[in-house]
């Protein structure tokens, strides 16, 4: 059973407010049964130096990983899980965490590989948690495990690989990293190599827009309106276009592939995990340098 | 080669425990970062920034008289682990002779097992800054 949506105004204007629960909802829901409170940080330790009462930690780094494979765990793998964690298949989760949310939507992407129905973020995430003076505490909760299904993964509709960015070229691509990456000017200290690939620039034809754009200062994201100007407007996206997001492991584009799928409404949008670390290093795939998109490629 | 005691006992500390707790053992490292000294409170400019970790750390590294090295770290309190990691640096170099810290082997974050905990993408952080540490004695040194 879904506990009972967020309906504040503020989200009303979304494609899919369903996807997002406000700060004064969920310290109103605290406790609600059905529903779990995950937090996933790009820092390890954060959830050991206090969280939201009850929520339950997941790392993305050792737990939604393969750890042999770049891939996520399988079904097996997510069912123990979620299990072992006493989530259940049709429970509400609310994931929230660090740096405006941007792993916390990465673990949001991952729980919709599984098809876990009812996932939403906390808008504003641990930042804007903290800024209005709620509560932590550092205890960590007992949940009983429960038995989580074994659902394969399906990576069909949201999921980009390498060749399917190759076969992509030429529909709308969105480079979320920073702008000194998509040029390709970012050089490194002397003596200090640089590390996770072996090119520097971006995906030819993609759009830079880095990824924080998207979120206002209290860390919550922009109204529709703002989100409009800059991805409509800005980028040119249109609807009815299939989009692919990118960036450097796949992170910060789940953050933009939330907002472009769940809040602007684009039914079409696949977030290409590989990113930077794997294009930047794969042999003879087209790259563009400097500031401008560049061009489709000769096939 | 064998590792200066105060590296050797830390590194021991983490391996004596089940995988889980040495997070734990972390985060105490990450509490027990000492504040900058009041020199280079007001000199930002002296410090490095550490490209390799994602969260805002800065080290600087003295060499005394002596030749003892003293290393120092900032980083901010969202970003416990890279505070962790800077804590053991500064724990484990300072006090060292400068060729002792030279000869620490370059891959010393990579056996504290802690890569199956926190992954070992992050632990290059860690890599990092011992590199860094490293770099700014030889230049201590030189000059």
């Amino acid at each position: 059973m879904s506990v009972e949506y967020d309906t504040s105004s503020r989200f009303a204007e979304y494609a899919h407010p369903e996807r997002l629960v406000s700060t004064e909802w969920l310290a109103e829901h605290l406790g609600t049964p059905g529903l779990v409170v995950v937090e996933s940080d790009e820092d390890v330790l954060l959830y050991e130096t206090g969280h939201i009462e009850g929520a339950v930690k997941i790392d993305w780094h050792t737990e939604l990983n393969d750890p042999v494979t770049r891939d996520y765990i399988d079904g097996a793998g997510f069912a123990a899980l979620l299990g072992g964690k006493g989530i259940s298949r049709d429970d509400t989760v609310v994931i929230y965490g660090d740096k405006n949310n941007w792993w916390a939507a990465y673990a949001l992407w991952v729980f919709r590989l599984f098809g876990h129905e009812d996932v939403r973020l906390l808008d504003g995430g641990r930042a804007k948690w903290e800024a209005e003076g709620r509560a932590y505490t550092t205890e960590v909760p007992v949940r009983e495990p429960v038995d989580y299904p074994i659902v394969e993964r399906d990576d069909s509709g949201i999921r980009a690989f390498r060749d399917d960015v190759l076969e992509h070229l030429g529909k709308p691509l969105i480079d979320v990293r920073s702008p000194e990456e998509y040029s390709g000017e970012r050089t490194s200290a002397p003596a200090y190599p640089e590390e996770g690939a072996l090119r520097a620039g971006h995906i030819p034809t993609a759009k830079s827009v880095p990824w924080a754009r998207a979120v206002a200062e209290d860390g919550g994201f922009k109204p529709l309106d703002e989100l409009e100007a800059i991805y409509r407007g800005e980028a040119g996206l249109v609807d009815g276009d299939e989009i692919v997001a990118y960036c450097r492991i796949g992170e910060r584009s789940s953050h933009t592939w939330f907002v472009l799928h769940y809040l602007l409404g684009f039914d079409n949008v696949r977030n290409y995990d590989g990113s930077w670390t794997e294009w930047g290093s794969a042999v003879r795939v087209p790259i563009a340098r400097g500031s401008e998109p560049g061009t489709v490629p000769a096939k | 080669m064998t590792l200066p005691d105060q590296l050797a006992e830390i590194r021991e500390d983490f391996l004596g425990l089940e995988v889980r707790d040495r997070l734990q053992l972390l985060l105490e490292f990450a509490n027990e970062l000492p504040e900058l000294p009041e020199r280079y409170r007001d000199h930002p400019d002296l410090l490095e920034r550490v490209e390799e970790c994602q969260s805002p750390v800065f080290i600087f590294v003295e060499v005394d008289d002596a030749s003892r090295v003293h290393m120092y770290a900032t980083a901010p309190k969202e970003a416990p682990t890279t505070r962790g990691f800077a804590s053991i640096l500064a724990q484990g170099l300072s006090g060292l002779d400068a060729q002792e810290l030279l000869a620490i082997p370059d891959d010393f974050p990579n056996t504290l097992g802690l890569t199956e905990a926190v992954s070992p993408l992050r632990i290059r952080g860690m890599t990092g800054m011992l590199a860094r540490a490293k770099r700014q004695v030889r230049a201590r040194l030189a000059s």
